[in-house]
């Protein structure tokens, strides 16, 4: 592997090249292994976010944002250079990730070539324009003689999408119709003889139809050379980095609880009933009920509270004061202690372990006697309602999170409940019952002014 | 209300029902199908077709090419074969004969012989794929039968098949006018609709993706049971497409024939569907306030239906009508009744299948002949020939010298001709003519870099 070279062309003319990079080709890059997956998971937490963006149906406006804010937030680098590097790296990681089966490629596609449509929104007519041309487009500008010919048509056009013709200097592409499929489809191009006449800004859909078509081609490409030669030779190195990426959980981890954050064991109680989400209220329900937890319970709530906040010593504490009635101060020292300790990485190889995220939680299968897993997966219709009627959610609400449930939305069903119980909406959505906490306790302490 | 006025094609379906001395379903025999398919269907053409120039005589032709379509046959007895393949017009005919299919459709033109399919499956990779196909429509009046009295489900009469005639119109001027698309094939599917084959080599070549687009460009009517309004046409001005189709075909028809003959705002019940499209409760009422009124006698002598309309059209009209939606709901009403339906799943897929031309509907035993989309409105389905009638007319004409042409002393002469003339002949004269020139610039390139090499 040799050293990067600029990808930028000596510019002529003084005009700016574009950065949008269309990876047309493998980078010839030296890229250190922890980046290799750094890259990747930066960039992967901008396509869920995309992706999320996407599935609540985002208007265009409000998808460009997010698009700018999730960049933003994960891919800048103070230095220009490695920030393109990244982009390219972290894009041809995961060309390797998702292409694997026909569903990841779909999914990749998709979010890719989303990605890519509202970046080349944000360019200047001139990067864009430059852009085209490299993607050797069969467009030519419309002539003047013939644009005053169709211009009454085109005029027409634009007014049917509740748009007017821009000023005197429009420029309209002529391109052969199946070049922009999208805005044949929607009837928003004018179409004679074969030719659609594209306004500047529909040029991204002539764009993007390119982008999306070559990625397309290529992932089938990129999958066969992986699993014909590069998956077997880099078994020991890349392979168990890729396999581990397309289902990471990829929010933060709250392993760390802000210091602001730390309870104590008598707060348990009130925040149980105010800020828990349904999965930990009824484990912790059931621990004061029963005085005990099977281990699948344990882990899952006992890592929920340390990230809430709750220090090793407290952990230890509540534990054995719950399950006093059942089991003596000796024998929980002996059998339950060490667990705990375990849990907050003071035994054995000292891993702190992360509290579970819903993905994580939704997929566990708790089996008989258990009370861990997600109560919207496995709770019957019966007993999902009756408890959340008992967090205070209205009979109205409680219908629509029971639609999610049925449509199997299990973590649209948690989010709709927050809203309900806290009367605020919860845009990003829930997906770590951590998050459900700290946004809950933020809306509880903004109302009183306090600690909630 | 419209029997009455039905042509004389059913008078004589029923005649040829009588002839039959076996109860013979409207004309159609298995026996004469084998007579059909002996003396009269083309398969010389239905070769020459599909094979679009590759016929061997040029050194460019592709001699694979009309062996990799597919072709699929309806046995007697609801047996289905799929994946049938030939490679010579002969090794076609003789099949046809052998198996006098009751109806034979045509598939897409795969990268492998599909007889081959399953050696090729082993790679993996889809070898095995549609590599051409036909751009093509199907509409079936069943689709319109929430807007037709006169007729339900298969039925079909001269009232409500001008529907067919409309759509004919709009989606034939758009294939060529915007598209650009020039060799293109309307044919009568044999009971209640018309099928449109696209063959131009860009249209055979188009993607899924593009198929769709063509699709969602025609669709405007997006109904179920569900939905009171069907249409809905939002902006200020209409595309020019559906402007131009409004203003050269619809609204001429509507106004004319349909409103009338279909007494649409005749009833209570027929112009409450019509109110129920219109956006503004207090509009509708006062329309049908004004109706209520004078129930049956019209105070003129113009038609009941033309009256209402001329009211219902200066109340949504007038200056009054602040909303955009008001005044537009005129043009929603016309649409709705007469805007083409199209079957959108057979149009977006290259696998799909469709019956293929000269075919015999087996329920009414007429013949899908081709439509001259020039001419649509002389076309009357009630006088298609059928298969009895034909075989009637051969058994008339006794023995020809020119065994080839059986067709020519028959009613089906004039459809054969008008096929040969009009489409087929154009169409391979064109295709000769790509050949020939992608040939001749493979010529020029390697000519140009052989100059290069050395």
């Amino acid at each position: 592997m040799e050293v990067v070279q600029s990808h930028r062309k000596p510019s002529s003319n003084n005009v700016a090249v574009s950065t949008l990079p269309l990876y047309r080709s493998a980078p010839l890059l030296e890229v250190r292994l922890e980046d290799f997956e750094l890259f990747a998971m930066d960039r992967l937490r901008v396509l869920k976010g995309i992706s999320d963006g996407l599935g609540r149906g985002k208007k265009p406006e409000e998808m460009e944002k997010l698009v700018a804010d999730l960049w933003k937030a994960n891919m800048r680098h103070p230095q220009a250079n490695e920030e393109a590097n990244k982009d390219i790296i972290s894009h041809f990681v995961l060309r390797l990730v998702y292409c694997r089966t026909e569903e990841l490629r779909k999914w990749f596609l998709s979010m890719e070539t989303t990605l890519f449509r509202y970046r080349f929104r944000f360019e200047s007519s001139e990067a864009q324009r430059a852009l085209m041309s490299e993607f050797k487009l069969p467009c030519k500008a419309v002539s003047n003689a013939e644009f005053e010919s169709v211009k009454d048509k085109l005029g027409q056009v634009a007014r049917s999408m509740g748009q007017t013709l821009a000023a005197a200097d429009a420029i309209f592409y002529k391109v052969p119709f199946e070049e922009v499929p999208e805005l044949v489809a929607g009837r928003r191009v004018f179409i004679y003889k074969g030719h659609a006449y594209v306004a500047m800004n529909q040029v991204v859909s002539l764009v993007v139809t390119q982008f999306r078509s070559y990625l397309s081609k290529a992932l089938i490409l990129t999958n066969r050379k992986w699993t014909s030669t590069v998956r077997e030779h880099e078994k020991d190195r890349l392979a168990p980095i890729v396999e581990a990426l397309c289902t990471s959980y990829l929010g933060p981890d709250y392993s760390q609880p802000n210091e602001a954050g730390e309870i104590s064991v008598k707060d348990i109680d009130h925040f149980a009933k105010t800020s828990f989400p349904l999965c930990m209220r009824h484990l912790f329900e059931k621990v004061r009920e029963d005085h005990h937890l099977k281990h699948g319970g344990r882990m899952q709530l006992g890592l929920f509270l340390k990230g809430v906040g709750l220090k090793l010593d407290d952990a230890l504490a509540f534990w054995k004061a719950e399950f006093a009635p059942k089991v003596s101060a000796e024998r929980f020292d002996k059998e339950y202690a060490y667990n705990i300790r375990h849990n907050y990485g003071r035994e054995g190889k000292r891993t702190d372990y992360t509290p579970y995220s819903c993905q994580k939680i939704i997929s566990s299968t708790p089996g008989v006697g258990d009370h861990h897993g997600c109560p919207y997966r496995h709770f019957s219709e019966e007993n999902l309602k009756a408890a959340l009627v008992r967090m205070g959610v209205s009979s109205r609400a409680v219908e629509d999170v029971m639609d999610k449930v049925r449509n199997r939305h299990y973590q649209l069903a948690c989010t709709l409940t927050f809203e309900a119980v806290h009367g605020s909406s919860c845009d990003a959505g829930i997906n770590h019952p951590n998050q459900y906490f700290i946004d809950s306790q933020k809306i509880l302490q903004s109302k009183n002014g306090s600690v909630a | 209300m419209t029997k009455e006025e039905a042509g004389n094609g059913r008078d004589d379906m029923e005649i040829d029902g009588s002839e039959q001395a076996n109860a013979v379903p409207d004309g159609f025999d298995a026996n004469y199908l084998r007579i059909y398919y002996g003396k009269l269907f083309p398969h010389a053409d239905l070769f020459k077709w599909m094979s679009y120039g590759n016929d061997g005589k040029h050194p460019a032709c592709d001699k694979s090419y009309f062996g990799r379509r597919e072709f699929s046959f309806t046995l007697e007895n609801d047996i289905y074969i799929r994946f049938q393949s030939f490679n010579s017009v002969i090794e076609l005919e003789n099949s046809i004969k052998e198996k006098s299919p009751f109806k034979i459709d045509i598939g897409p033109v795969y990268s492998v012989d599909p007889a081959k399919r399953h050696a090729y499956a082993q790679s993996g990779d889809n070898v095995f794929t549609p590599v051409e196909r036909e751009l093509v429509f199907d509409i079936d009046i069943t689709d319109y039968d929430d807007v037709r009295y006169c007729c339900t489900g298969a039925d079909v009469c001269l009232e409500c098949w001008p529907l067919m005639t409309i759509a004919i119109k709009v989606i034939d001027t758009a294939l060529r006018d915007d598209f650009g698309f020039n060799h293109i094939l309307w044919v009568y599917s044999g009971r209640r609709g018309v099928h449109c084959w696209v063959c131009d080599g860009k249209a055979r070549r188009l993607t899924n993706e593009q198929r769709a687009a063509i699709a969602d460009y025609f669709r405007v009517y997006k109904g179920n049971e569900n939905s009171h309004k069907k249409i809905s046409l939002p902006g200020p001005v209409l595309h020019p497409f559906l402007a131009r189709s409004y203003t050269e075909v619809l609204k001429g028809f509507f106004e004319a024939k349909l409103l009338p003959n279909q007494s649409l705002l005749s009833s209570e019940e027929r112009y409450e569907k019509i109110l129920e499209m219109i956006p503004d409760a207090s509009v509708a009422s006062e329309l049908r306030g004004r109706w209520q009124e004078n129930k049956r006698a019209s105070m003129s002598k113009d038609d009941i239906n033309l009256v209402r309309w001329d009211q219902l059209k200066s109340v949504l009209q007038s200056g009054k009508q602040k909303t955009q939606g008001i005044r537009r709901c005129v043009e929603e009403i016309v649409f709705s009744f007469t805007y083409p339906r199209l079957d959108m799943e057979v149009s977006k897929h290259m696998n799909h299948l469709l019956k293929a031309p000269f075919c015999v509907h087996p329920k009414t035993g007429r013949v899908c002949v081709p439509i001259d989309p020039n001419n649509c409105d002389e076309f009357d389905p009630t006088t298609v020939p059928t298969l009895s009638q034909l075989v009637e007319e051969l058994n008339r004409e006794g023995l020809r010298q020119d065994a080839e042409n059986e067709w020519d002393g028959t009613s089906l002469g004039e459809s054969v001709k008008f096929f040969r003339t009009t489409f087929l002949q154009p169409l391979l004269k064109s295709c000769k003519e790509d050949i020939e020139s992608s040939y001749n610039a493979k010529l020029q390139q390697s000519k140009n870099t052989d100059t290069l090499s050395w």
